[in-house]
């Protein structure tokens, strides 16, 4: 199981990287915003692993928050961006 | 390790490979929306495998009950967000017109844009 | 079509329901014992309580829902939407790691042949999350998605697309309609 957990481990590192990556070059908002969306993924995908591991689910209620401030998150970005485009008429 | 441990190693390495390809979509993809459907991936089945990876793990009714109502809430928001992203995207001209082979929602805006303001 | 939409008049707005929501009532309650994660009585009525003040802060307007669940028709739903999530998931996995030139995609129109909200909610939320078409716009009013899909390589992969996003209405109509709305649906179906 350790192995397991390790290269899961690992490939969530990469992935967290790739994403970072993207949410730094951007270019608009909204890229960013995905890119969050993923992250949070990632993010919920780690603390389960850690639960996984040593069995217990101390994490889980932050799986809980997680999984609905991401939605939060985006829909208000959204919301954002859309008002913004109407602002500058383009 | 009993057999129940195994399927719930294959859950989650399957789940966090996805992530990682999603990752490499989110990087590789050219335009905003096709980064989205990278985006949906993990989000979606990565974590569903996920969750039921840790499900098989804890073996514990409660906590199924909490990963379940995870699994609930990421179903029912996960695709109002990529919409309401979608949408913003598609309106603000973020598509970039030469990745689509059809496009035949512009004509729809462009003929209720004109009579409007 | 048997029912005419009358949305926008601003006296025909969906009336807010007076009387108790029980299927609301029940779901923010069984949301609320799973969160707390212990079936025992106090945590039941303590969130019957917040349901209630939940329901009477927030009010929505009633969802109508005349049809009936079809046993068959849900399995039949969730087990090809599983399939199709598997399927799409591999299949925009491939095109994530695909080396050479980036996919083509398209976005598409999808005249659904329901007029109801419900079933076009959840035809859209369903076709969203499947990885590899996303709902761009809806149009209440005729009930048209537009649909962006990832990875097409010439038309007969829009109309496959097309194709698919239908065969999930029908699934949801087949799944929840009732005897009439199907016969309807079945009905106008024929004559496309």
């Amino acid at each position: 199981m350790t192995v397991v957990i390790w290269v899961c481990a690992g490939m969530l590192s990469l992935a967290a990287v790739l994403v970072l990556t993207r949410m730094t070059i951007g270019p608009t908002m909204l890229n960013r915003v995905v890119a969050m969306d993923v992250l949070i993924a990632i993010v919920v995908a780690g603390l389960g692993l850690e639960a996984a591991l040593n069995r217990h689910a101390t994490t889980l209620p932050i799986l809980v928050v997680l999984s609905l401030v991401g939605f939060v998150g985006s829909v208000s970005v959204a919301r954002f961006a859309a008002h913004d485009d109407k602002g500058e008429g383009s | 390790m009993t057999w129940l441990d195994v399927v719930s190693a294959a859950c989650l390495l399957a789940g966090c490979a996805l992530s990682l390809i999603a990752a490499v979509g989110l990087i590789r993809f050219p335009d905003l929306l096709s980064r989205m459907h990278a985006g949906t991936k993990p989000q979606v089945f990565g974590l569903l495998l996920i969750l039921v990876g840790i499900g098989l793990r804890l073996r514990d009714w409660s906590d199924v009950g909490m990963l379940l109502a995870v699994a609930m809430f990421q179903l029912l928001t996960a695709p109002v967000a990529a919409h309401m992203v979608g949408r913003a995207a598609y309106r603000r001209g973020a598509v970039r017109r030469d990745t689509l082979l059809v496009d035949e929602l512009t004509p729809v805006l462009e003929a209720e844009d004109r009579p409007g303001p | 079509m048997s029912r005419e939409r009358s949305d926008g008049v601003p006296g025909d707005a969906p009336v807010r329901r007076n009387g108790v929501q029980w299927p609301m009532l029940i779901g923010l309650t069984v949301v609320w014992v799973l969160l707390w994660g212990g079936l025992t009585v106090g945590n039941v009525l303590s969130g019957l309580v917040v349901a209630v003040v939940v329901t009477l802060v927030f009010p929505l307007p009633p969802i109508v829902f005349g049809g009936r669940l079809r046993a068959r028709g849900l399995a039949v739903l969730i087990g090809w939407f599983v399939v199709e999530l598997v399927v799409a998931s591999v299949q925009v996995a491939a095109l994530a790691l695909r080396i050479g030139r980036p996919p083509l995609n398209a976005v598409i129109e999808v005249d659904l042949r329901s007029r109801s909200d419900l079933y076009l909610t959840l035809t859209a939320e369903l076709l969203s999350l499947v990885p590899g078409s996303l709902v761009v716009e809806v149009r209440r009013s005729t009930s048209t998605l537009f649909l962006h899909v990832l990875g097409v390589r010439d038309e007969s992969d829009v109309e496959a697309a097309r194709r698919r996003a239908l065969r999930q209405e029908e699934r949801v109509v087949r799944a929840l309609a009732s005897d009439e709305e199907l016969a309807a649906y079945l009905a106008e179906g024929v004559g496309r």
